[in-house]
């Protein structure tokens, strides 16, 4: 079933050629698409859906919805073919992922076939607030590190594209999941007017053209892939194997005469290791927690706090 | 009952966005959700009324979709109330229903476990939604139990095609035999969108109001007859389901009988699908000369059930020899995986190869309250009030852990106020005692405990977060919004004014984009002795519009990598790859942020500032 026009690998053509349409009539084509909320996952699972129940198949389309409105992964399990029984697919048995988001999709990495799984993947990088959480000084971003070429390196037929930015470059980013859909078209074989057609049924009438533009620019992409052309976001240190910054400052010393009670580096202690004593002075009560952030010293109206530098 | 879409077929494109009401006959794409609330729409329901509660939400917005000449759907305040409405509407003669989830069916099972004694007149069926894995809930409880508990009739569809027939059949088999019925889903078949053969509607003519108290008035006299009436019931039951088509057995081989049901069902049709199998479409009653039978036929039985062993026990009792929760587990949602690993064990199948493991390492992504929520500033001014606060069930719940993290309890839909008082009335917390409670719950449970603080004189702080909607859940109205279910105008409830009739005495409404204020006011309302209200008044960003005001920007020469911002949680903040001192400096997604202006209030350094000349929102 799926066909990857993969350029200059027939071994990979091969590979994904083993699902013929006689081979998804017996076991189902499984594609998995993920990303995060917001992003328009159901509308990339739908358009498949669709598309497959009008070319006769059964379809199954389950997805998680829940807590997908706040900004956590959602995903949507798409099975076609002349019998589907389970609406979710197995680890390791998904035939293509798609990916709308680039660590969601290294999420999900393990449900693709060994050595025949395709990834289709947006490069774009959606930072949750949790991967910006350590406050130590040169502490790393919890985000994924893994690049393109990493990932490229792991799985045979990876196909990556920053999609918004393509999509921008016709003229609306929020073409960016027809361009995917085209990215995704080349690794099943259903005739590429069919996808049009479906697309243009489901888009908004007046973005029709545009959408048309990046389902064309996207199928191209796939064509004339090469890794080393995605433009990957910076190295980042993997969490953990940050290089240590110097710390060059002392805990902070609270001058108790100054101190006038006021309360306000209490409250804004983003590690909570200030109190107020007996005597409605501020100390530090946890010195073990303390970042040396600086904050209190920044907040205090009467000065009262100072990080002083080392010797 | 037919396996969903087996033919092939070609799809009119029209049919890709199912309208409700037209051409009845035609298959189309549907959840199952959405085809339970059109089973209920073709057997003719007359009266509906639920809860929101996800994953059972999508039924009641789905019939609410078809014409208002059809039915009577509505939001009601909580599930009990609307399980009673339903009632009303059998006792008043049509056919009623009613949804919710699991929990829902905690709230509303007083009135079940009565009108089970008394029956129905016209229909009534409750759809229960059940949420194995928690994917979104409190807990993982099993309805099928209160199936046995209520001596009620539990249906069990497996796809979205028999989650349609059941709900029709449902309300066939409540008037034959008198007896409320439960369809009962799962998180995985209500969002599972397969090709539905849907029907046509079926008018049932109201039957008027039957007087009959020896049946409608449960006073002992009256329930010791019931009693009885039930016990025959369930014998009648049984006996109807020896021949039904509810009861489906796939035959196969007679080494192995599987006896499975719900989306179970599935995959071990997906593992095994020549073996012989017993499909029950039913899980309360079950026909014991069936499962005799099937049992007799094969010399080996394994009972593949989600959750609770509820038919492996069943059998037992029976004195068959089956295994069942020896191989599967009794908690979490099941997959092909799960039910494969216990297939494997049971040395039905062969051990999967090891899939080599690649080298990435996955990241966290919890949810996370909106930019802009303006449920956030309360939980910053609680944290730095350092008080012990009791939570309640909704979006806020967030507010549990990282970065807020100010939210010490949270028990079920509208504990929080009661919960509060019981810490309070205990003595022994030196910390302000504070409840937080959304508008929604406060009005589905949080009314009543709201009363006995005040009636028992408990020294609490309740903070009323009024985002003017039930967002939890996708967004439903409810009495405080000035909306109905169909989106039409309603009373709206005022807040202070019900509050103050309870005999609060200490009520403060404030807006919550306003940092200073939320602060003060919540020290002001902690230091009062007696029960203190303090509603938190801003709309949800996200429902029922979504909110978007001109963004704010970080001024990068400021920032100093204080972080400060970043406890808010917001997503729209993140980390920029420059550091300040060892500190990351911090950016804002200008797509992403609303405006609240939350983080230029509690920045340190003047460094955070609109992009555009500042607007109210
Ligand atoms: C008994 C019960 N019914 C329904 C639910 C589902 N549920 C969880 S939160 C919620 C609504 C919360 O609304 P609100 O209190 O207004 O808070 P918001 O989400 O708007 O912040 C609902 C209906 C539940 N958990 N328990
Ligand atoms: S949906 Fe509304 S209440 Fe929920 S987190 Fe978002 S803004 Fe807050
Ligand atoms: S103003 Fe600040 S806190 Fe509010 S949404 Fe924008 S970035 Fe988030």
């Amino acid at each position: 079933m799926s066909n990857v026009n993969q350029p200059g690998s027939d071994a990979a053509q091969s590979s994904a050629a083993e699902h013929t349409d006689t081979q998804a009539s017996k076991t189902p084509v499984n594609v998995l698409i993920v990303g995060v909320g917001g992003q328009g996952v159901i509308m990339v699972s739908k358009v498949l859906a669709t598309l497959c129940q009008q070319q006769g198949y059964q379809v199954k389309q389950s997805e998680v919805h829940g807590m997908a409105k706040r900004g956590g992964s959602v995903f949507s399990h798409v099975r076609f073919g002349e019998h589907v029984y389970s609406p979710t697919i197995p680890a390791g048995e998904a035939d293509v992922l798609v990916a709308l988001e680039w660590a969601e999709g290294l999420r999900w990495l393990s449900y693709l076939k060994p050595d025949t799984g395709i990834l289709i993947a947006d490069t774009q990088q959606i930072v949750p607030p949790f991967a910006c959480r350590d406050r130590k000084h040169g502490a790393a971003m919890g985000y994924a590190r893994e690049t393109v070429a990493d990932i490229a390196g792991q799985v045979t037929n990876c196909f990556a594209a920053n999609a918004g930015q393509l999509a921008d470059g016709l003229g609306n980013a929020k073409a960016a999941n027809t361009l995917l859909l085209g990215m995704l078209s080349t690794a099943l074989d259903f005739q590429e007017d069919t996808w049009r057609k479906v697309i243009s049924q489901m888009v908004p009438p007046k973005t029709v053209d545009i959408n048309m533009e990046a389902f064309s620019q996207g199928r191209d992409w796939v064509e004339r892939f090469d890794p080393a052309n995605v433009p990957h976001t910076e190295e980042r240190p993997r969490p953990g194997q940050a290089t240590p910054h110097e710390v060059h400052l002392e805990l902070p010393e609270i001058n108790r005469a100054w101190c006038k009670s006021c309360d306000i580096c209490v409250k804004f202690c983003p590690e909570r290791c200030l109190i107020l004593d007996q005597d409605q002075k501020a100390v530090l009560s946890r010195p073990e927690l303390c970042t040396l952030c600086r904050l209190c010293e920044r907040l205090c109206p009467d000065f009262a706090i100072a990080l002083n530098y080392k010797e | 009952m037919t396996q969903s879409s087996e033919s092939k077929l070609q799809l009119d494109p029209e049919e890709v966005t199912p309208s409700p009401g037209n051409n009845p006959l035609a298959m189309r794409p549907m959840m199952g959700n959405e085809a339970i609330a059109r089973g209920a729409w073709e057997a003719g329901c007359k009266v509906a009324a639920a809860y929101p509660g996800t994953p059972s939400t999508e039924i009641m917005e789905n019939l609410a979709k078809y014409p208002a000449q059809d039915l009577h759907a509505e939001w009601s305040t909580n599930e009990k109330v609307a399980l009673d409405v339903a009632i009303g509407g059998s006792f008043a003669g049509v056919r009623s229903f009613t949804s919710m989830k699991h929990v829902g069916l905690n709230v509303a099972s007083d009135a079940l476990m009565s009108q089970t004694y008394i029956g129905v007149n016209g229909a009534l069926v409750l759809a229960v939604c059940d949420d194995p894995g928690i994917h979104s809930s409190q807990n993982e409880q099993d309805t099928r139990i209160y199936g046995h508990l209520a001596m009620t009739p539990v249906l069990e569809p497996t796809d979205a095609q028999e989650a349609l027939e059941f709900t029709r059949l449902a309300f066939d088999l409540s008037e034959q035999f008198d007896t409320p019925v439960i369809v009962r889903s799962t998180t995985r078949l209500s969002h599972t969108r397969s090709l539905v053969q849907t029907g046509e509607r079926l008018e049932v003519p109201c039957k008027g109001f039957r007087e009959e108290p020896k049946k409608n008035v449960m006073i002992p006299g009256h329930a010791r007859l019931r009693h009885g009436a039930l016990i025959e019931r369930e014998r009648a039951l049984k006996e109807y389901l020896e021949s039904s088509d509810l009861i489906r057995w796939e035959r196969g081989g007679d080494e192995l009988g599987i006896i499975t049901l719900s989306t179970a069902y599935t995959y071990v049709k997906e593992l095994m699908p020549d073996a012989s199998i017993l499909k029950l479409g039913v899980s309360y009653p079950l026909p014991d000369a069936k499962l005799r039978e099937f049992c007799a036929s094969v010399k080996r039985v394994i009972v593949v059930e989600e959750l609770e062993p509820i038919i492996e026990n069943e059998l037992k009792i029976l004195g068959l020899k089956v295994e069942g929760k020896s191989l599967f587990p009794r908690e979490g949602e099941f997959s092909t995986d799960v039910v494969r690993e216990g297939l494997v064990q049971a040395q039905l199948l062969p051990p999967r190869a090891k899939i080599e493991a690649l080298e990435v390492q996955p990241m966290a992504r919890p949810p996370l309250l909106c930019a802009g929520c303006p449920h956030t500033s309360s939980y910053m001014a609680l944290r730095a009030l350092n008080s012990r606060v009791s939570g309640d069930i909704g979006c806020y719940t967030l507010a549990a852990v990282e970065p807020l993290k100010a939210i010490d309890t949270t028990v079920s839909m509208g504990s929080s106020i009661a919960n509060a008082s019981g810490m309070a009335l205990a003595g022994t917390e030196s910390r302000p005692i504070v409840a937080t409670i959304g508008d929604s719950t406060f009005l589905h449970a949080g009314l009543p405990p709201l009363i006995n603080a005040v009636y028992n004189n408990a020294n609490i702080t309740v903070l009323l977060l009024d985002n003017h909607i039930t967002a939890m859940t996708g967004g439903q109205h409810h009495p405080g919004t000035g909306r109905n279910l169909r989106g039409e105008e309603a009373h709206q409830v005022d807040y202070e004014a019900l509050i103050k009739s309870v005999g609060v005495k200490w009520i403060k409404t404030i807006d919550s984009y306003n940092m200073g204020t939320v602060f003060q006011t919540l020290r002001e309302a902690t230091e009062y002795k007696g029960v203190s209200v303090v509603i938190v008044d801003r709309p949800c960003v996200l429902d029922p519009v979504k909110l978007k005001g001109p963004a704010f920007q970080v001024n990068a020469e400021a920032c100093t990598g204080c972080q400060t911002c970043m406890n808010l949680g917001c997503p729209a903040i993140s980390w920029t790859d420059e550091l300040y001192e060892g500190h990351h400096k911090v950016t804002i997604d200008e797509a992403a942020c609303i405006g609240c202006s939350l983080c230029a209030q509690v920045s340190s350094t003047n460094c955070i500032e609109p992009i555009e000349a500042p607007q109210s929102l």
